[in-house]
Parts: structure tokens; sequence; C-alpha cells
């Protein structure tokens, strides 16, 4: 900071970040679900919301299967990794409750734009669990259909997404498809780390001004790989929305009913042609960044078990049986079918093979290349030039 | 025929007329493109007739014209976006060669990006640094980006046309420095068949050595190839216009008859699109050459102050100096 600037001499008043607060009681987070499985029925947000949900036992039994399945078929994705036979898995450990809360809040017609990590919003949108070990495996780039499950491609570029999904949003409002109850909306996902980047400003500046039906969903994981929250900003993120002249909200990112409740609310008011808004997840990345790195170098095993009293599940089933929803009858039923989809996963993962080489040629151009039409035929006579060969 | 005498900026402002005329779904968008109709007045006017929905000033930062255009596209617009000046377009960089190239193929054919993206392109036009760039090449070793630009209004109306009807996502360059040069448009000349949008084209036939150019180089070699007649040498003159793919059918024939060949360009040599076009032809015509190809440059600096830029852009006689030369083997 330059000497003389005003700034300088009011940096020992200035508050401290409070981004690092624990999660539980903070007056910034809505929460209806506490760590201890007990039920708030509504909160007044600090954005004035009231947040609250109302399902039926079955849609409580169903949010806790849908926790239940997301992690163990995360669990046996970094399994096979381990076991050589995906070349690397995002795990979403500790963030079940976010992705399953606010992807249950999406509508059919909703638009999701995705990162690496999103396989529990990828189940939500009801697309095959193996669709993105495909991409892990490196036998394809991910073989969904983004239009037809409304679920883009997963993007690795940290934060490119937030602008397609900026953009796609104008064009709902182009479209004329705001303002009514059955109106679209879209849905941008991304990290604590993306907040940074340029692409992610740039998004808030755009939807801001275009007034794009557009949430902005942080997961704020703590970390980007080895590097902390204090590493990407000095304000709490969901903060970050006023100046870009939207509302923003801190959800217990843990807590899948208030996840589904802040979302559904911002996803709501963006259909209803108010604009964009920013929800800041808050939650923790219980696993590694990916199967890459190792958490034990920069993370302190006491604040792992602190997060790990907050899990997501723990405190759902915690709420079932206190509440009388469900059995232990349930509880077994959901952990054995959550086995046997584990164990259908690794055997199709097993047997997806490799593409054929020359597969590489398609799908570059829509219109096609001559140029590219050429290599294709000199490599095809290549590989047929082996002797025996079956091409 | 209606056949009109218009710049090439003209031509490029009629054919984005038509495009906006013809497809609901063709949207223009980028920083003053509305009521200034941009710094060069490309799109002037139609913001006034299409309306702010159609023609949208955007804040000024490339990496979210192209990000966001990525996402209209998505939704199923055709977004025609402009950068303002060449050297601007590397804040866009990322968007364009890791999304809007590759969605296509990531997505396994499922999504097409139907983008083009205008770039005035190359100097001349004495202005200040980051303004009078040739990034073609950094697009052309792109896969799933297509590139090309146009040297003439008549091409400048139908090329620009032709790339916003192709699904492809184009960057289209525009030689920035030809814009107020006049020509023959023939604005019923139809988009398909007569001269497809990735086709090279012979605009000067000749005998004595092959010259391939592109953009605003096209002129300067058409100049050379006349002052080259008067001394008895017939060039003939190669206008690639598509830099990816290319489109080497004619520069192929033409050497094997010739068998001397010069590239010019702009852009500075080093990895450039002359070093490609070498290495092709030398591979394909080899045992009808008489000496080696040559290339005319900008040099391997970055682009000068613009009171020097006369000795940096390839000229006639530096064309001309480099015909001599393929005689000298």
């Amino acid at each position: 900071m330059a000497k003389g600037d005003p700034g300088g001499t009011t940096r020992s008043k200035r508050a401290a970040p409070r981004s690092r607060k624990g999660a539980t009681g903070d007056p910034q987070l809505v929460q209806l679900l506490t760590p201890e499985g007990e039920r708030i029925d509504s909160v007044i947000g600090p954005d004035g919301n009231e947040y609250r949900v109302d399902f039926t036992d079955e849609e409580y039994r169903g949010l806790y299967r849908d926790l239940v399945l997301v992690r163990k078929l995360d669990a046996e994705a970094t399994a096979l990794q381990r076991q050589g036979e995906l070349g690397l898995w995002a795990s979403l450990l500790g963030q079940e409750a976010a992705q399953v809360g606010s992807g249950r809040a999406l509508r059919t017609q909703d638009m999701a734009f995705p990162t690496y990590r999103e396989h529990g919003v990828l189940y939500c949108r009801g697309i095959d669990p193996i669709m993105p070990l495909g991409l892990f495996r490196g036998v394809d780039q991910g073989g969904w259909d983004p239009n037809e499950f409304k679920f883009n491609m997963y993007t690795i570029v940290i934060g490119a997404q937030t602008l397609h999904a900026t953009g796609y949003a104008m064009g709902i409002t182009m479209d004329g498809k705001t303002g009514t109850d059955d109106g679209e909306a879209a849905i941008a996902y991304f990290g604590d780390g993306a907040t940074s980047q340029g692409d992610v400003n740039e998004a808030f500046v755009w939807a801001s001004v275009f007034n794009a039906p557009l949430v902005f969903f942080c997961q704020n994981n703590q970390y980007a790989i080895s590097e902390p929250l204090e590493r990407q900003t000095r304000v709490p993120l969901y903060q970050r929305a006023a100046g870009f002249g939207f509302p923003g909200i801190r959800v217990d990112g843990n807590d899948v009913l208030a996840s589904y409740a802040v979302t559904r609310t911002a996803l709501d008011n963006a259909r209803l042609g108010q604009g964009p808004s920013l929800i800041e997840a808050y939650t923790y990345r219980m696993g590694a960044h990916t199967t890459s790195d190792d958490p034990t170098r920069y993370r302190i095993a006491s604040e792992v078990e602190a997060w790990q009293a907050k899990d997501p599940i723990a405190r759902m089933k915690a709420f079932l049986e206190k509440q009388q929803i469900a059995d232990a009858g349930f509880f077994a039923e959901v952990d054995e079918q959550a086995r046997r989809e584990s164990v259908h996963l690794r055997e199709r993962v097993l047997d997806m093979p490799d593409p054929e080489p020359v597969t590489m040629f398609d799908h570059v151009y829509p219109n096609g290349s001559p140029l590219l039409d050429e290599q294709r035929a000199k490599f095809s006579r290549y590989m047929e030039s082996f002797e025996g060969s079956a091409h | 025929m209606a056949t009109e005498t218009l710049t090439l900026g003209k031509a490029l402002n009629t054919g984005l007329r038509r495009a906006l005329e013809n497809d609901p779904k063709v949207i223009i968008m980028g920083e003053d493109v509305g009521k200034l109709g941009g710094v060069f007045r490309i799109t002037d006017g139609l913001q006034k007739d299409f309306g702010d929905q159609r023609v949208i000033d955007t804040p000024l930062a490339e990496s979210g014209i192209i990000g966001t255009a990525v996402g209209l596209a998505i939704r199923g617009y055709r977004p025609i976006c402009e950068i303002q000046f060449d050297g601007f377009v590397y804040p866009a960089y990322d968007q364009i060669v890791s999304q809007v190239a590759k969605m296509h193929y990531r997505s396994g054919g499922r999504l097409s990006i139907p983008m083009v993206i205008r770039i005035p392109f190359g100097g001349g036009i004495g202005a200040v640094e980051h303004h009078s760039e040739s990034p073609e090449a950094y697009f052309a070793h792109t896969a799933g980006l297509k590139v090309v630009t146009c040297s003439n209004p008549q091409d400048a109306y139908v090329m620009i046309q032709q790339a916003i009807a192709s699904d492809d996502p184009i960057v289209f360059l525009e030689p920035k420095r030809r814009y107020w040069e006049k020509g023959q448009v023939d604005l019923d000349a139809p988009l398909s068949d007569a001269y497809p949008l990735h086709s090279a084209r012979v605009v000067r036939p000749g005998n004595a050595v092959t010259v391939l150019a592109y953009g605003p180089m096209v002129r300067t070699c058409l100049e050379a190839a006349t002052a080259a007649a008067e001394d008895g040498r017939e060039l003939e003159v190669i206008d690639l216009r598509s830099l990816s793919p290319l489109d080497l059918t004619a520069a192929y024939e033409s050497v094997k008859r010739t068998g001397r060949a010069v590239v010019v360009h702009e852009a500075p040599s080093n990895i450039g699109l002359g070093a490609e076009l070498a290495a092709r032809i030398t591979e394909e015509c080899f045992y009808s050459l008489e000496s080696p190809v040559l290339r005319v440059t900008g040099f391997d600096t970055p682009y000068p102050a613009s009171r020097v830029e006369e000795e940096y852009l390839p000229d006639l006689d530096r064309v001309l100096d480099a015909v001599d030369r393929t005689f000298g083997w």
C-alpha cells in the first residue's frame, strides 16, 4: 500500500475477514438443519428472505438416499483411481449436501453449468453416474447430451463456464422465458478458487448489467488445491455480490435442506426476472482436490475433524431418526442399494472399451475439414498397414 | 444484378445487415458496436435498425464477450463477436482456444458453437502499439477453429455472410488498412457454390512465379505483379482467403507449372503461415521446384512504432526482391 494512502492508516482498524468463522451459529449462515440433526423450521436470512422447506417424509428420505448414493459412487470412483482404472478423480466427499440440495432445487427446464466435481448435481439431473468416469478414465470426454439433460459438460478450465452460463441466461431473457412462474433459469457452479479468476468477475459484471436469470453457486470448500481461502479473498465471498449489484447469501453447504431452500429461492427470483444472485455454500472438501494431491501437506488434522462433526449425511440421518421418518430397515436398504449400485458401476467401468483410435478425428468441426479428412485417411492406412490388423 | 461500388468496410456492414435480416438468431456483440457503430463503423446503423437486443454493446472485457457468446450459442443463437483490435484479442484467447474451438469435440458433436469472431488485423494505419498485429497463426494452429480473411469488398460481403451461416466457429480477420478501399460488389452474389468460403482463388494468372498472399497483402502482391509484368515476368497471385483449413489445390497446380513460389504475409516469419505453406508446397511439388519456397514477412519483433512500420511491412520492393531471388538458384 502506498505511503500516504488513507487506506494504510486505517488498516489496523479494519475488521479481520470473517470467512473462516465456524459454520455453526454463524448469523451470516442460512441453516435449517443443525449438525446435531435439529430442524429449524424457517429462518429469515440476512437478505430478508424467509427460507424454509416443506417436504413430505418420502421426500426427506429421498434426499437422504441421494446423499448416500452420491457419496458411495464417489468413493467407488476414488477406489477405481487408486487401482489404476481412472487417470484421475475429483472427489465430492463432504460436498454432497451442497450438490444434492442445489441439484434437487433445479427444475427440468433449468440449465446447469458445472465444474469437474459436480457428480452429485449430475446425479440429480438424471444422468447415468458412469458418464463422468469415461472422462476420467480417458475413453471419452464426457458422454452425456447437455441439451437433453440440461447439464453442460464438465469444465476444467477454472471459471470459464460461468461466462457460458451468463450468456445462456441472457439467451433465456432474449427468448422471453422469464417473468412467469414456468420460466427458465441457469445455474453456474464454481469453487472458491475460481472467484479469483477474471472470467468469474466478468460473469458477475455481465450477469448484473444484463439482469441475467442466473444463480452463481459457489461451493466454498476452503481450499483451491493447497491454497486456503485467505489466498483468494479478504472478504466473505458472498459479500462480493453487493459490489456487482446483486444479492449474495451464504448457506450452510453441509445442510441439504438449507442448500435446497436457498437455491430454490434464488432460481425463482431469477426466473421471475429479478436477475442474478450469488450463493456461497460454505462447506469443506474432506478429501484431496483430486487424487493427485496430498492434503496432509497443507491441512491440519484438527480442522478436518472439526468438519467431520458437521457431516451432511450424519446430520440428515440423525434428523430422520429423531423424527421417526425412517427406521433401521430403511437405512439398511439405502446402504444396500448404494453397495449394489457401486458394484454395478465398477463392473461397467472395467468393461468400458478403449475408443477406436481413428475416432480421435471425429467431431473436430461440424462441417468437417478437407485437411483433417486427408490426415485421417493417412492415419487409417498406416494403422491398416500393420500385419494382421483387424482395422 | 445489383452491383454497387462499396468500400470493404461498407461491404462488411452490408453483409452483416443481410445476415441480421435473414436469421433472427444472428446477434452482434462487442464494445462500441451499437450507437457508435464500432470504432471502424463496420456495424454502423445496425443497432438503430435491429435494436439493442440484436446489436449488443457489451461491457469492456474481451473474455466476457467471447465467453457469454459461447453460452448464447449453446442456447441457439448465432453470435458475431467484434474484437476491437487484433492486439486486444489475447484476454479472450483462453475462451477462444479452450472453449469455442473445443466445445464441439468435447461434446462428441452434440454441441456446436456457430460463432464468428471478427478481428480487424494488420498494420499500415499509423496506429499505436497493440493496434496493428497479425495473430492469425495462433488461431490457425488451433484445431476446431477456422480462420478466414478477405482482401476485397466483394469477398468481404460474401465471406462474412458465409461465415455467419456456417456452424463452424470462425475467426474472421478483416484487413483494417483496406477498409476504405473501394470495389464493385454484386449484392445478389450467391453464398454457396460459386465461391465456397474455404477456397483459395487465383486473382492474377501468370507463369513465372506463384505468389501466395492473403488479406492486406493481396493488393501489395497484385501491385508487385503489375511491376514485374513490366519486366517481362508474369506472377501468378493466389489469394488464400482461408488460412485454416488451407486450400492448396490451386497453389499446387500453379507451383507445378511455375516451379517457383513466394509466400507473403505481414505476421512475423517464425512459425508462421509461410512456414506451413513452404513445407506443404515442398512436400507436394518437390520435383517441380526450381528454387526453395521463399517468404516475405514482417520481422520477428513486436509490431514496431508506426513511423517505421513501412519498413516492417512487406512492400512491393521486398516482394519483387524475393521473386528475383527465386531465379538465383
